[in-house]
């Protein structure tokens, strides 16, 4: 099996536009090659992994690791909003988005 | 000119596909201790785990897992013997991590069913709602959007972010397609979502409150003509909040799509907003255009892999089924059939229940909880449930019309001034002077009044016209101002008239 990887400028330019980051030009055409090639060296270890290597996603062989519902202290609304850029009402204030309630 | 919801049905076989999402009723969060109280201040309850903070590391909350599961059992689903949470990225800021936790191709329960039965004017239809999954998420925070025009997304200037709501968890319920209900769609879909609340009130794993958004309903629509095998294109309107809300929205959408359908336009497949004062829908975001979640295993979380003794314990605690349930209420109340869809309908088969566990006969307490206080929760556009009177008020008025203390007529009364605030049962009756005559001496005095004043009714009334009676029954009531018993009324007048 090959495993083609190419990312097209549309594909980054889409990212971008979700992502909200503003791409020049050169700067598009500058990652779409970076991107490629972290995509071909992942499609390589995928062609290292036969069909019988399931896909790993936790490298310990754990299952069910749950906690009690039991509620803990949380944070003050000052401390969950010392890092935030803008803040009004103990709000986290952010630019006009794309959303819902 | 609109098009008629008949016009649209004779010509269009609508589909359906509800998403139903539920908060559960866990104390704290999904993946952390944050509490998970409704209404709390802005921000006050959340932790480095929730805000998404570089280094905070989630642990599943093992009731969230056990009531899933537990839908998923009640709902006839298999169980997962083992199921992965996934990231669906995504870059609105709802979410503070810049994903939400949930399950994509890995959800705790598959292929369920949950049978319901709606009452049409040819008697009563099955529908069995084939369910295609049952799956654990989390819910996002809550945005204000400030600015603009409407506070809706158009125009917003900017938004607020509370993020207690983020983290709460969140169980996604999503039908297969639903076919072949025809013009029954939009009352088949009340159903299934009222059925469900019950099942999941029942399960006690949710206050499945809709105003208040523990329990959303998103609703897919889709319209083929008549005899077409192929789907439609759908529209998917968001967070229905009643009842009521999802059967007018599932019309409007019929009607919307069958108008376009008819002028030869296109469906667009998007995101649509139901505004509860028009019961019509408008635009919300494009799908095509803005999703694209990436969903991948999420490496935090270690896989759920439930044993089967867990599975087997969790069924061992199942309830008894709503359906059960109702059938057996309405062998032990022998309610006619349309009597226990219309107590369904109105939400207040809990309520009849509770008045008659405190002793009102079953009679009695449907057709208060039916008639006078539907007509009057209809009339204020609330639930009977959400009124100012409760089971143990229609139980105790229920008690004193058997005693003869009120009248049905005096007893409306007093449910109204119950409604209205004014306060219990004993004070209304006190403060506002109702007493039922029941003062033979004074009643008779009144009597002997009526019989002077219409001699030859009385007559007649000897004579043995008993009809004729009601005239001074009449004029008795009237000079009581109807505060007396009619009945007894009734049973003096005749007595003395030698016709007792
Ligand atoms: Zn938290």
């Amino acid at each position: 099996m090959t495993y083609m990887s190419s990312i097209s400028r549309d594909d980054v330019a889409n990212l971008a536009k979700l992502a909200r980051i503003d791409l020049s030009e050169d700067e598009l055409a500058g990652l779409v090659k970076e991107l490629s090639v972290i995509l071909d060296a992942v499609a390589r270890v995928q062609e290292v992994a036969g069909s019988d290597v399931p896909p790993t996603s936790h490298p310990l062989p754990l299952v069910n690791v749950f906690r009690q519902d039991q509620v803990r202290p949380s944070l003050t609304p000052e401390e969950a909003l010392s890092g935030a850029p803008a803040q009004e009402g103990k709000r986290f204030k952010v630019p006009q988005i794309l959303g819902e309630e | 000119m609109a098009l008629r919801y008949e016009e649209a049905i004779a010509r269009y076989e609508p589909s359906l596909g509800l998403e139903v999402h539920v908060e559960l009723a866990t104390v704290s969060k999904m993946f952390c201790g944050c509490n998970t109280v409704f209404g709390a201040a802005a921000n006050t309850q959340t932790c480095p785990v929730c805000l998404g903070l570089p280094g905070a590391l989630p642990v599943a909350n093992a009731k969230a897992i056990e009531y899933t599961i537990a839908i998923g059992l009640a709902l006839n689903c298999s169980v997962a013997p083992f199921s992965r949470f996934a990231r669906k990225n995504y870059f609105y800021p709802d979410m503070p991590k810049n994903f939400q936790t949930s399950q994509y191709d890995e959800p705790i329960c598959t292929n369920g069913y949950l049978d319901i039965t709606i009452d049409t004017d040819e008697g009563s239809k099955d529908f069995r709602i084939e369910i295609e999954r049952v799956h654990m998420e989390e819910d996002t925070g809550k945005s204000l959007h400030m600015g603009g025009a409407t506070g809706r997304i158009h125009g917003a200037d900017y938004s607020l972010l509370d993020y207690n709501r983020a983290g709460i968890p969140l169980v996604e319920i999503v039908t297969k397609v639903i076919d072949g209900t025809g013009r029954h769609a939009p009352e088949v879909a009340r159903a299934y979502v009222s059925e469900l609340r019950d099942i999941l009130r029942a399960l006690g794993v949710s206050d499945v409150k809709m105003e208040q958004g523990s329990l959303r309903c998103d609703a897919n629509v889709s319209l083929r003509p008549i005899g077409s095998e192929k789907l439609g294109t759908r529209s998917e309107t968001k967070n229905v909040n009643s009842l009521k809300s999802v059967e007018r929205a599932i019309r409007g959408e019929i009607i919307r799509h069958a108008e376009l359908l008819n002028s030869n336009q296109r469906v667009i497949q998007e995101t649509r907003h139901f505004h509860e004062d028009t019961g019509l829908t408008t635009s919300g975001r494009s799908k095509e255009q803005a999703e694209d979640y990436r969903y991948f295993p999420e490496p935090d979380l270690v896989p759920i892999a439930p044993s089967k003794e867990m599975i087997e314990k969790i069924a061992a605690t199942l309830p008894e089924k709503p359906s059960v349930r109702r059938k057996k209420l309405q062998e032990a109340w022998q309610a006619p059939d349309k009597e226990m869809a219309a107590m369904i309908n109105a939400d207040v088969l809990d309520l009849v229940e509770a008045t008659v566990k405190l002793g009102a006969d079953p009679t009695r307490a449907r057709s208060w909880w039916l008639g006078e206080i539907a007509r009057i929760a209809n009339e204020r556009s609330v639930a009977a449930s959400d009124l100012a009177i409760s089971a143990a008020d229609v139980a105790e008025i229920v008690a004193l019309i058997v005693k003869g203390e009120l009248t049905d007529k005096l007893a409306r009364q007093v449910v109204e001034a119950l409604i209205n605030g004014e306060g219990r049962v004993g004070q209304i009756i006190q403060s506002r002077g109702i007493k039922v005559v029941s003062d033979d001496s004074s009643l008779m005095a009144a009597i002997e009044r009526a019989i002077a004043a219409a001699p030859d009714v009385a007559e007649k009334v000897r004579g043995g016209n008993i009809p004729a009676s009601g005239a001074l029954i009449g004029a008795v009531m009237k000079e009581s101002k109807g505060q007396a018993d009619a009945a007894k009324v009734r049973d003096l007048l005749l007595k003395h008239l030698g016709q007792g």
